[in-house]
């Protein structure tokens, strides 16, 4: 994507007054007058990119926003910045206000946030903008994905998506900054036109608005009259320099309900006459239900109605227990399809198979590497890895409330993105989508389940067209475990040709599954020959994007094979990576910070300890991690310490941004360690948390962050913590035991790895 | 049967062995009390029975002592003030989605009613709880950060008796 800031700056109209609208503006939105306290509410779209202008034509809908970031504002000086994202765990919504506070030169004790209405006048159509103007790709876990292609161009445009961590970089550091600026230009006009001075004259500081001669007022004072303007599409953003929000810590704003109980999850909604319903989907993925008798559930206390799905049995009471033990009380018959004999360990078979075949897709190649290989013969190094289907398990189970009543349809959840939650809806309900409400609750984590795989939500539609009360589905453990879009496992067969340096001449990559993004497998090291290429079509489990979709199996492959290499030669990890880095110095500095943080150079390693490295770029954000391996008694990895380096070019909030790296570094340390869905006979076997196990207190290590602000185009918090962890704690586990594992997870429950 | 939630009286009409968890989010309707597991595995359902850490997804109901106090995290602050565990929580970001937090806050507030200044190895013990967003290393400093605020407390209270006594 090219660098909007830069364009805006380059096309903005000096000083230049816009004449005055009669009507509401095009590029405003008045939410409802005098809104709830008395507030004005103020809402700046960014009007179409010229660029954009011919496109706009081509899918019919001249004129409609291609972001909107809106800004309440109150008499008492007050803005609540209006956020439209779902808040995944991340505060999100805190580093998207300080992003438009700073911009506007907002007072932070006079912010507040709130979530955006699940509407497409709200669309975070950033994403869309993007694409249509045809600069860049699709982020992750969008791009790719079937619905999305077969829509309309137009509809892209009706995202609310909060995924493939862009919220700070798409809506932050564009819609946001863009907000800010336009209400600094529609709030200091407002006040020169009142207080007779030229607009040059007036400016924003520290929350006022101020003239030269020393007179100031408050936002709330001009901000309905801030309406009469009409803001450029383009305007100057702040410089680096002039900051006072974007990169200070802020305490987020969820946390205060998150430790009093007062945050509302979809499980927690009540509403009156609600009933409870517990599902059994069937238990082989596309199998469908052949018949139940309701008979065992339906007697029982509290038991309202047995409901059947094509593929599913439900049970609604009047509590969740109820519906649970009565719906597991029931003995349904199904017919499994023609998955009945998927297997997980067949499907790796046939992936290890698949990447030694001919006849692979290419990814990228250059160089003329898959002929330097094939001469080379058995003189190429040859590593194959694998890694394992995953689940999401967060903790919360997936599930929402849906309403029938009046025709209309009311939908209590949490979704990665309201919109297509609400489209989705409407045609599972077949009603149009705007008689489809749906009510943003908390998000107990999601890590990509509840993006684009929210077939709970057409399943609680379907059940709530069998009552007349609303319906509040909640997935038990077993149910959301066995029932999820898993990662899907993948096989990679690595080979490389290595120069009398030691340095790698030709690599080739040759993998099973390309989901997203698609520069997850991209080799950052200096090669002059690279052949890249996939299999796909070998797993019919199941896929969802899972926390940093396919860089977390990349970050594996490519950063252990490099380490391998690394001993091929005969050089330090950590100094072979270093070498081959020299081209990108942006790599180079976050791998340095990393290496000094753990004290690379000097660790000694006597205690029974070692130091493994790696290092992934994903989502815009450079991640090092440097972990250190320990051996217990009973053969068990541990790792006491992780440093982080992480380069996301610039730091919104950098106390949030280092929780996200702690939280990458521990979400991908449960998957390294002990991660494994297997299928059998269709079925997946792990169950709950004491067969899928996870990191906890005991086993988190100690975790350092580092963060570098190189400047670079804002990239993602979210996922990159994730891809490195695997790779580095097994490079870990070979400097300390001379043993390469290359499958995952490396300490599953009952490995013996030391004996 | 007859229940005592955070200092209030309820009379339940329910089967014996209905889990607690559900009597308190389902009966009662205290949401803030979790399910995750189902089996005692994660720790989201965690409330504080006479003080103690209990797992209410598997506790039957009718095992309650109807003389006990439950504490749910509904209960812990008196109005706007926050408990000491409870602010440390907040001064250092510990929850991210937050799904888990009660059950935390919970369990570490057992923790230090029983080892008020706990070492690391005692809070890997106690504090089994799962979080999926990996807070723990931030549950961690604010356990300890917790334990230092009770005692500074303790210690003005001491202080507070000491000069009163010298009057």
């Amino acid at each position: 994507m090219t660098n909007v800031e830069n364009e805006a700056t380059q096309q903005t109209e000096a000083g230049g007054e816009r004449p005055k609208r009669k009507g509401p503006s095009r590029r405003l939105l008045i939410l409802g007058g005098l809104a709830a306290g008395g507030g004005i509410a103020i809402g700046a779209a960014l009007s179409p990119f010229s660029r954009l202008n011919e496109q706009r034509a081509m899918v019919g809908r001249p004129g409609e926003s291609v972001l909107l970031s809106s800004l309440r504002i109150a008499p008492d000086d007050s803005i609540t910045v209006i956020y439209p994202h779902a808040d995944m765990g991340t505060g999100v919504g805190t580093a998207l206000a300080q992003i438009l506070a700073d911009e506007l030169d907002a007072d932070w004790d006079n912010v507040r946030i709130e979530r955006a209405p699940g509407e497409t006048a709200f669309a975070n159509g950033a994403l869309g903008q993007a694409y249509v103007r045809g600069d860049t790709e699709i982020p992750a876990p969008l791009a790719g994905l079937s619905w999305l292609v077969t829509r309309r161009l137009a509809e892209t445009m009706n995202l609310q998506i909060t995924g493939g961590s862009t919220a700070i970089a798409m809506t932050g550091m564009e819609g946001m900054r863009h907000a800010g600026a336009s209400a600094r230009y529609m709030l200091t006009r407002a006040a020169a036109k009142s207080w007779g001075v030229p607009v040059e004259e007036v400016d924003i500081k520290g929350g006022r608005i101020i003239h030269a001669s020393g007179k100031s007022a408050g936002f709330g004072e001009f901000a309905e009259a801030g309406l009469e303007y009409d803001p450029p599409a383009r305007l100057p953003f702040k410089s680096k320099s002039a900051y006072t929000q974007i990169g200070k810590s802020r305490p987020r704003f969820d946390i205060p309900a998150k430790v009093n109980g007062e945050a509302i999850y979809s499980g927690d909604v009540r509403l009156p006459g609600m009933v409870f319903a517990a599902i059994r989907l069937s238990p082989v993925p596309g199998g469908v239900l052949e018949s139940v008798d309701a008979a065992p559930a339906s007697g029982r206390r509290g038991v309202v109605k047995v409901a059947t799905l094509p593929n599913a049995v439900a049970v609604f009471a009047d509590n969740f227990w109820r519906a649970r033990e009565a719906v597991r009380a029931l003995d349904p018959v199904w017919s499994p399809g023609e998955n009945a004999q998927l297997s997980s360990a067949e499907t790796i078979k046939s992936m290890e198979a698949a990447v030694r075949s001919s006849g692979l897709k290419k990814d990228h190649a250059r160089g003329g590497a898959a002929r330097t290989i094939e001469e080379a013969g058995e003189g190429a190094i040859e590593r194959v890895y694998t890694v394992p289907y995953l689940a999401h398990a967060a903790m919360e189970t997936v599930g929402c409330v849906a309403w029938m009543h009046d025709g209309e349809l009311e939908i209590w959840g949490a979704f990665q993105d309201a919109l297509v939650a609400k489209y989705q809806a409407a045609k599972t309900a077949g009603i149009p989508s705007d008689r489809v409400k749906v009510h943003h609750t908390e998000m107990g984590g999601a890590f990509g389940r509840r993006g684009y795989t929210i077939d709970f939500l057409d399943h609680a539609v379907r059940l709530a067209q069998q009552t007349d009360a609303p319906v509040n589905l909640i997935y038990t453990r077993e149910e959301d475990m066995t029932q999820d879009y898993y990662r899907n496992a993948s096989v990679a067969r690595m080979r490389a040709v290595l120069g009398e340096d030691g340095r790698p001449q030709a690599l080739s990559h040759h993998y099973a599954e390309r989901h997203d993004p698609k520069d997850a497998s991209r080799f950052p090291y200096d090669v002059s020959g690279l052949d890249v290429r996939f299999a796909n079509g070998n797993s019919a489990a199941p896929w969802g994007a899972w926390r940093s979709v396919d860089h977390s199996i990349h970050g594996f492959f490519i950063e252990c094979f490099i380490d391998e290499l690394a001993h091929e030669a005969g050089q330090d990890p950590y100094i072979y990576r270093r070498a081959l880095l020299e081209h990108n110095p942006r790599m180079l500095a976050v791998l340095d910070a990393a290496a000094e943080m753990s004290g690379w150079s000097s660790f000694s390693g006597a205690d029974g300890s070692a130091l493994g490295i790696a290092i992934k770029e994903s989502f815009g954000t450079v991640v090092c991690e440097v972990a250190e391996v320990r051996i217990s008694d009973t053969g068990a990895v541990s790792v006491p310490n992780v440093w982080v380096a992480a380069d996301p070019g610039l730091v919104v909030n950098p106390d949030g941004f280092i929780q996200q790296m702690e939280s990458g570094v521990v979400y991908g340390l449960t998957a390294a360690l002990y991660g494994e869905i297997e299928f059998e006979n269709g079925q997946v076997v792990q169950q709950n948390f004491w067969d899928y196990p996870m990191v906890r207190m005991a086993d988190c290590p100690n975790i350092e962050v580092k963060v570098l602000e190189s400047g670079a185009r804002t990239g993602g918090a979210g996922e990159p913590g994730t891809p490195p962890i695997a790779a580095a704690v097994a490079n870990g586990v070979f400097a300390l035991t001379g043993k390469r594992i290359r499958q995952l997870p490396l300490s599953p429950p009952g490995a013996q790895l030391g004996a | 049967m007859r229940l005592s939630i955070n200092g209030k009286p309820h009379d339940l009409d329910v089967e014996p062995e209905m889990p607690l968890l559900w009597v308190i989010r389902d009966v009662v309707n205290l949401t803030g009390t979790k399910f995750s597991c189902g089996v005692a595995a994660c720790g989201a359902c965690t409330v504080l029975i006479d003080g103690q850490p209990v797992r209410t997804c598997v506790t039957p109901v009718g095992s309650v002592s109807e003389t006990a106090e439950i504490t749910t995290i509904e209960g812990l602050a008196s109005g706007d003030e926050l408990t000491p565990v409870q602010a440390a929580w907040v001064e250092h970001q510990a929850p991210q989605c937050g799904f888990c937090q009660s059950g935390q806050i919970l369990a570490a507030t057992a923790l230090l009613s029983q080892t008020p200044e706990p070492t690391d190895e005692e809070i890997d013990a106690a504090m089994t709880n799962i979080c999926r967003c990996g807070s723990y290393p931030r549950i961690r400093k604010a356990i300890h950060a917790a334990a230092r605020a009770q005692a500074e407390t303790l210690r003005a209270a001491a202080g507070e008796g000491a000069s009163n006594d010298e009057r």
